[in-house]
């Protein structure tokens, strides 16, 4: 008989997204321990890469969003002391973490994408806000929505109906981050795609549709209970459906992604799937759109969540 | 199968009651979420430095609290507390001029649930509570909860300003609007850490009374004093139109949660019916510890070092302002545990603190002290946790933050700043330091 692999979850981190990875890391773990799974859970700090060393873990998953967990930093310190992880590797985590690199990367693999520009706080300095707001706002049109160039959880993001609210949506952004992603804001239907790939290639799951109740995926709508409504399989056309399939495995491939990711896109009144961002470590809260999408779907988490595991090693 | 309406993640979110609007996530809360991170230092929260008690001493307490009154001190116990500790806590408000019966005293869960409690027993949706402009966050949310309306009355150096609350009473009455207490923090007060002047509360009072319009007074700093005491409590001057709420969370520690009401006959008897009605009895375990402790202890001494270490965290504070932020004035509290700062105009605290999270350093934006939205301009810094190196560092990077933010608001211009229709919760937990 052989023993259980010792997994080690991380997750809080210093990010502003510290509470929803302590609540997804949380989930992960009580899915790996009703597997069998011996698993240890902790934070990480200044002491994490020695204690690597010393317990040698099996598989490291981190559960980690924003920061040196999405920015593949953390990935890529893994990769070098040669320990496995679930999740992309760091050279993929910090393409996807860019969403304005990740747009471009997605594009050239033949996926729609809004119209956008990213802008830097130094721009605004060397060039005027003025005449940038303005310049923008011509060309891009409205409505846009306006988010900081890195990091997940709708933090930092402002859905903006008129050129007034263009400069303020540049300030919270940039409260952030030092860039920002402004993008044509599409209308139509909001869908997300949970791709699982566990060594036989990345597979698609039913997407789920999102229809917050305030009219914004924001923060709120993501993290309060209830204030989302979701619909799975999406209330689209069976070709929408099977485009969206087939153009988040494609987003998946472009971004060089392994494991688990989400992918997120506008359907428009077309039925064109428009590519807006990937998560390389989704939430996986009681609220998240990726822990639905399985539990509808059928899978048991806990047995996905292993198979994830068991895959890092392989 | 989904159903046609989809699927959503509280099958109860249409049943909920309409005082439970407002109770979502919040993407400044989640922020503080960090703030207990060892590398961040916090400013946010007002944990007392509970490090400072006797612990020798306080391991002896419980000790024998257990070995002579275990059985009791684990069983239910009186609605109203336990006697033994009423007749201290009469001891404890004489210190500042409160002559109250052991029967007047009403023994709670933390001087919070007395807050609830008064609050449940007058208001109706849509009545008016009073409350100085800015007010204790905890407050507000107990307020808001039995769907209050707070009113906000201009406040200074000196606290409440009477024609201010003159004028407010004038405008409610002319909207028929039915106002049930004036809800005042009179020492140290949170946030702003202003004391109210002695003529202030007389002639507060005074209005008070001649508007037939009932007091809540809320003390739990008023021993904290740096150098001299504050005037004595409104309480003092009359035990018919005025409620006083007590707490042991800031002269010992919190984690008991044990406070107590002081109310006139009538409410006193409602307040007992309706606390037996939500929790049956205070904490037995945590009253005998408190009694004990009153019996065996110099807690007049302890509440010294209490003085004594927050006085010197004070002043590494307001140093540590002097010199890295000498353009943001704020205000002098002479006791208990916050500051008051205001930003320069076009600055916004809310906006600021993803920016002072990833400095490493936490605080609690104005915005968390008013009911309508306002406080955008303000912040509020605890100085009662962190030890003085840590409040020097945590100045310095809040001048890095603000530093940037001016940048911005250069780039910019100052924000158009629209006042929410729903105001979130922008506080932290209690847990955060």
């Amino acid at each position: 008989m052989t023993s259980p692999l010792k997994v080690l979850v991380l997750s809080g981190g210093i990010s502003h997204e510290r509470d929803i990875s302590l609540k997804s890391g949380r989930r992960v773990t009580d899915g790996l321990l009703a597997h069998g799974l011996e698993v240890t859970l902790r934070d990480p700090d200044a002491t994490l890469l020695k204690a690597l060393v010393e317990t040698q873990p099996d598989v490291v998953w981190p559960v980690l969003h924003g920061a040196s967990g999405e920015d593949g930093a953390l990935r890529g310190l893994l990769d070098m002391l040669g320990i496995a992880y679930v999740g992309s590797d760091g050279e993929a985590t910090r393409i996807a973490w860019n969403k304005p690199v990740a747009k471009t990367l997605v594009e050239r693999s033949g996926v729609a994408t809004p119209a956008s520009i990213t802008l830097s706080r130094d721009a605004f300095r060397e060039l005027g806000a003025e005449s940038v707001l303005a310049t923008v706002a011509e060309h891009l049109g409205l409505p846009l929505i306006v988010k900081p160039a890195f990091g997940g959880s709708a933090q930092g993001v402002s859905w903006v109906d008129s050129t007034d609210e263009l400069r303020q949506a540049m300030v919270h952004a940039f409260t952030y981050a030092d860039s920002a992603l402004v993008e044509q804001r599409i209308v139509g239907t909001e869908v997300c795609v949970t791709i699982i790939d566990t060594g036989d290639g990345p597979r698609a799951i039913t997407p789920v549709e999102i229809e917050p109740l305030s009219g914004h995926y924001d923060f709120e709508a993501r993290y309060t209970a209830g204030a989302t409504r979701f619909f799975t399989p999406p209330r689209l056309d069976q070709k929408v459906i099977e485009a969206l399939h087939a153009q988040a495995t494609t987003a998946f491939s472009a971004l060089g992604l392994r494991h688990l990711a989400r992918i997120d896109f506008m359907v428009d009144q077309e039925g064109t799937p428009w590519f807006l961002e990937a998560s390389t470590m989704p939430g996986l809260t009681e609220t998240s759109s990726t822990v639905l999408a399985l539990d509808s779907a059928g899978y048991d988490i806990g047995s996905v969540y292993a198979a994830l595991v068991e895959s890092a090693t392989s | 199968m989904t159903p046609s309406s989809g699927i959503s993640l509280d099958p109860w979110f249409d049943n909920y009651a309409d005082r439970a609007a407002g109770l979502t996530a919040s993407e400044v809360r989640a922020l503080f979420a960090v703030a207990n991170r060892p590398e961040v230092v916090s400013l946010a929260g007002g944990m007392p430095f509970v490090a400072a008690l006797p612990f020798d001493n306080v391991s002896r307490t419980v000790q024998r609290v257990i070995e002579n009154s275990g059985p009791a001190a684990l069983q239910y116990g009186s609605g109203q507390g336990l006697p033994a500790l009423r007749e201290h806590i009469m001891t404890i408000m004489a210190l500042e001029g409160v002559r109250a019966g052991v029967d007047d005293i009403v023994v709670t869960t933390g001087s919070q649930q007395g807050l609830d409690l008064v609050t449940k027993l007058f208001i109706n949706p849509g009545d008016a509570v009073l409350a100085e402009s800015p007010s204790y966050v905890g407050a507000i949310g107990v307020f808001r909860s039995y769907q209050a309306r707070v009113e906000h009355v201009a406040m200074d150096d000196q606290g409440m300003i009477p024609e201010a609350l003159t004028e407010r009473i004038a405008h409610l009455r002319a909207e028929h609007i039915p106002i049930k207490f004036l809800y005042l923090i009179p020492n140290f007060q949170n946030p702003a850490g202003v004391t109210l002047s002695a003529s202030r509360r007389l002639e507060i009072l005074d209005i008070a009374q001649a508007e037939g319009i009932l007091v809540l007074e809320d003390n739990p700093y008023g021993l904290l004093w740096f150098d001299q005491a504050p005037p004595h409590a409104i309480r003092s001057a009359d035990d018919a139109g005025v409620i006083y709420l007590g707490s042991f969370s800031k002269t010992f520690a919190p984690g008991l949660r044990v406070g107590w009401v002081v109310a006139p006959h009538g409410i006193r008897e409602k307040i007992v019916l309706a606390s037996e009605a939500a929790i049956l009895s205070p904490s037995s375990f945590s009253q005998m510890i408190l009694a004990d402790y009153f019996d065996t202890n110099d807690w007049k001494g302890q509440i010294t070092t209490y003085r004594d270490l927050y006085r010197e965290r004070r002043d590494t504070m307001v140093s540590a302002l002097a010199t890295h932020l000498p353009q943001i004035p704020h205000t002098l509290p002479t006791g208990g545990f916050y500051l008051w700062l205001t930003l320069p105009e076009g600055l916004d605290s809310k906006e600021m603190l993803p920016r002072a999270i990833k400095e490493l350093v936490a605080y609690t934006p104005g915005t968390a002290f008013y009911a309508n939205g306002a406080g955008r301009d303000n912040l509020r810094l605890a100085f009662c946790y962190p030890e003085p190196a840590f409040i020097e560092e945590g100045i310095k990077r809040l001048s890095r933050v603000v530093t940037e933010e001016l940048e911005l608001l250069e780039t910019f211009g100052p924000a158009k700043k629209a006042i929410p229709l729903e105001v979130t919760l922008d506080a932290p937990p209690p847990e955060v330091h």
